[in-house]
């Protein structure tokens, strides 16, 4: 045991020697969580749309004054007419076209029926579909204005609330994602690459032939990452918590105790691909770009995981992020306990035993 | 001239020698390329939905058999209680709880008002948005229907009525994977050459060979171009491998130019390998080298938009983005492969290309010599 904590001391003693890193280390998350949590939403608003109002009339202009004043659109310009359309969504930045035919005012006064054109970029499909009915729930209500609709009788009302996130906000869905998101990452490569560069450099064979079971010489590798990493779940909660008023809902302790446990099963799947690969680049790029997109993708907090067709929906269940992610989104958002978290914690268990055992077994016969 | 070509064959052979490093290269893009975009889709459809009808009447039962049938929402089942709803809600089994309370047919008819209780989990505020959106419409629409039945209609409509005719213009099968496929392609890109050259550098610096370049008659703008050029051939190709798998597995063919679109590719790569090249100047370890390339695709990634639109982010996330190489590029290839734009729509992009491109090599090779 003596050994092992002068391993461990040993390991940290090379983490912090190296400055630069260090700072990285700490910096990064730090940094990424502001950015995402400020700036990430899902949520169409301030889409640049052009009109074309070939009627100028009272009513055209009316309406033209709802959109804009919408959180949704913002006017680009006007256009004269309907063949500078084109050239228009081509150059980029417009999404959407409206346009109000002549006499717009005078058909909706004496014949009750006139015509608006939307037009909308559907190289977003869903973009294109929100902002058409975004504009046409604008168009509607100055129609139901126009009609005082509301005085009809059999009235129904719907009495909405929204549970956990009152204001729509972005930050309470990409949060608990991107952390999920980081620390995998980050713990991922700094294993893979610790154990790899004893390997590339030869000094593993040393360490392997010194009175010492393998498998203290890779824990003690992992320690003082699993360390690290602590202290950033700290400072990323202590951010959310101060800097973009997310409060945590659920219990601190089990929040914190979830986050040491995926940060143990992200360091056992570094000692996975260490124990698999030959080089620090192809640990890192196995590591970096074999994980990130489907790390973004498969956890859940980007796009739905129900949405996705069945094999990738049972691919998603091999991703350790998603189970993070969830347990997060529970404890910290929804304010729920352990009761809610205990399967997703079990599937973390069960993988980090899983890695560990297929790591030990492989990394026994490679050196023998 | 010689020279740089013995560094080229150096610098390949290095690459074709490690055939785990060639596969991850080649490959890895292309698997990406074939399955992320499936899994990228955010149609707001299934949404989970438990009903709680305390009236049991044929106006309860039409309201829900006429929410359950608009294609939006799935029935997950019925509640007794608001409690138990919650807790499916909480179990993530349903995202909406709709609850009709009791005496909803006759209260209605007799009083003329009524009101139902939607509560929706809203940690994801934008499908919670659109989720209220469609549930409200439904229920207007029902709301519409019962007025109708109810009340005499006059012989002539007098109320004025504004017909919305729309159009869904260079996509108008609302096909996402058109969408998804080209952004996620300019990311395999840029991951490919971006992590590449931050890494090679490095990796010369960590190895303690580049000493021996340095004493060596070998120019720095010859250490630099052999470094790039590799990396650049590379990601060319997997551009174009990019491209035909995207034909092959999704249909997808440049409305534009493919000329146009590799014009443009070949200054982006350049551009990035710069930004690879600058990052390896700084550091000493390719662990450090990774860490930084990571923070900084991560801020790509995420601030491109590829998965979440820059017009929605606050302003200074906007200015953020603009130093983004990416986003013009995601910008670029959507707009040749879906709109079919031209060289004319596209040059702005183009000229900030050249001007990162410069800007980046420029700043690698300056740094380069500082720290050598």
């Amino acid at each position: 045991m003596k050994q092992f904590f002068t391993f461990i001391n040993k390991e940290f003693l090379h983490v912090l020697r190296d400055r630069k890193t260090l700072l990285i280390l700490f910096g990064m998350p730090v940094v990424q969580i502001l950015i995402f949590g400020f700036a990430l939403t899902n949520e169409v608003k301030n889409s640049k749309i052009v009109v074309v109002d070939y009627a100028k009339d009272v009513a055209s202009k009316e309406i033209i004054n709802k959109i804009e004043a919408s959180r949704y659109f913002e006017i680009d310009h006007v256009l004269s007419g309907t063949n500078e359309l084109e050239k228009a969504f081509e150059t980029g930045k417009i999404k959407m076209a409206v346009i109000f035919p002549e006499n717009f005012n005078s058909n909706l006064l004496h014949q009750n029926k006139a015509q608006i054109q939307i037009i909308a970029d559907a190289s977003d499909p869903n973009q294109a579909t929100t902002l058409t009915n975004y504009a046409s729930s604008i168009i509607a209500d100055y129609q139901s204005e126009m009609n005082q609709l509301n005085l009809a009788p059999y009235r129904i009302q719907s009495q909405i609330k929204m549970l956990y996130n009152p204001q729509l906000k972005g930050a309470p869905n990409f949060v608990p994602g991107v952390m999920a998101l980081i620390l995998m990452l980050i713990c991922v490569m700094m294993t893979a690459i610790s154990i790899v560069k004893e390997k590339e450099m030869g000094t593993m064979e040393i360490l392997l032939v010194s009175p010492f079971k393998p498998i203290l010489v890779i824990l003690s590798k992992a320690v003082p990452y699993l360390i690290l990493s602590t202290i950033n779940v700290a400072s990323i909660l202590l951010l959310s918590f101060f800097v973009l008023e997310l409060p945590i809902k659920g219990n601190l302790i089990l929040l914190f105790s979830e986050s040491i446990l995926f940060i143990i099963t992200c360091l056992t799947l570094g000692i996975f691909i260490s124990v698999k690969t030959d080089s620090m680049q192809t640990a890192m790029l196995l590591s970096l770009m074999g994980m990130l997109l489907p790390t973004l993708l498969f956890s859940g907090f980007m796009f739905p995981v129900e949405n996705m067709p069945i094999p990738l929906q049972i691919f998603s269940n091999i991703v350790p992020a998603k189970w993070y992610y969830i347990i997060v989104k529970r404890i910290m958002i929804e304010g729920l306990g352990f009761a809610a978290v205990w399967k997703e914690t079990l599937i973390l268990i069960g993988t980090t035993i899983f890695l560990l055992f297929i790591s030990l077994k492989s990394f026994k016969i490679r050196m023998s | 001239m010689r020279i740089l070509r013995f560094l080229l064959i150096k610098e390949f052979k290095q690459i074709f020698r490690n055939r785990a490093i060639l596969a991850i290269i080649l490959a890895m893009p292309v698997i990406q390329l074939i399955i992320l975009p499936l899994a990228a889709n955010y149609e707001v459809k299934n949404i989970n939905l438990a009903v709680i009808d305390n009236d049991h009447s044929d106006y309860s039962r039409d309201l829900i058999t006429k929410v359950t049938s608009s294609g939006y929402f799935r029935l997950t089942g019925y509640s007794q209680s608001y409690r138990k709803a919650l807790h499916s809600v909480e179990e993530d089994k349903a995202d909406i709880i709709l609850e009709i309370p009791k005496n909803f047919e006759k209260e209605l008819l007799t009083e003329n008002q009524q009101q139902l209780f939607i509560t929706i989990n809203a940690v994801n505020g934008t499908k919670a948005g659109l989720g209220g959106g469609y549930i409200s419409s439904i229920i207007q629409e029902y709301n519409n229907q019962i007025r109708i039945k109810n009340i005499v209609p006059d012989k002539f409509n007098p109320m004025p009525v504004i017909e919305i005719t729309s159009s869904n213009w260079y996509n108008p099968n609302l096909n996402y994977q058109l969408y998804m496929v080209p952004g996620v392609l300019a990311m395999l890109v840029t991951l490919v050459g971006g992590f590449l050259s931050a890494l090679n550098i490095v990796k010369e610096k960590e190895g303690g060979t580049i000493e021996q370049i340095n004493v060596s008659p070998i120019k720095k703008y010859h250490f630099i171009l052999g470094k790039l050029i590799p990396f650049w051939i590379l990601g060319n190709v997997v551009f174009g491998l990019g491209l035909i798998v995207s034909w092959i597995f999704y249909g997808i063919v440049p409305l534009g130019s493919i000329l146009l679109l590799y014009g443009f590719v070949v200054l982006y790569l350049l551009a990035i390998l710069g930004f690879g090249l600058l990052v390896s100047t700084f550091c000493e370890t390719q662990q450090q080298a990774m860490l930084i390339m990571f923070f900084f695709i991560m801020i790509f990634v995420l601030m491109g938009g590829l998965f979440t639109s820059i017009d929605s982010m606050p302003e200074w996330a906007k200015t953020v983005s603009r130093f983004n190489p990416v986003s013009y590029f995601i910008d670029v290839i959507r707009m040749v492969i879906i709109k079919g734009s031209t060289f004319q729509d596209i040059k702005p992009h183009m000229l900030i290309i050249i001007c990162f491109a410069i800007v980046l090599n420029f700043a690698a090779v300056l740094n380069y010599r500082k720290t050598s």
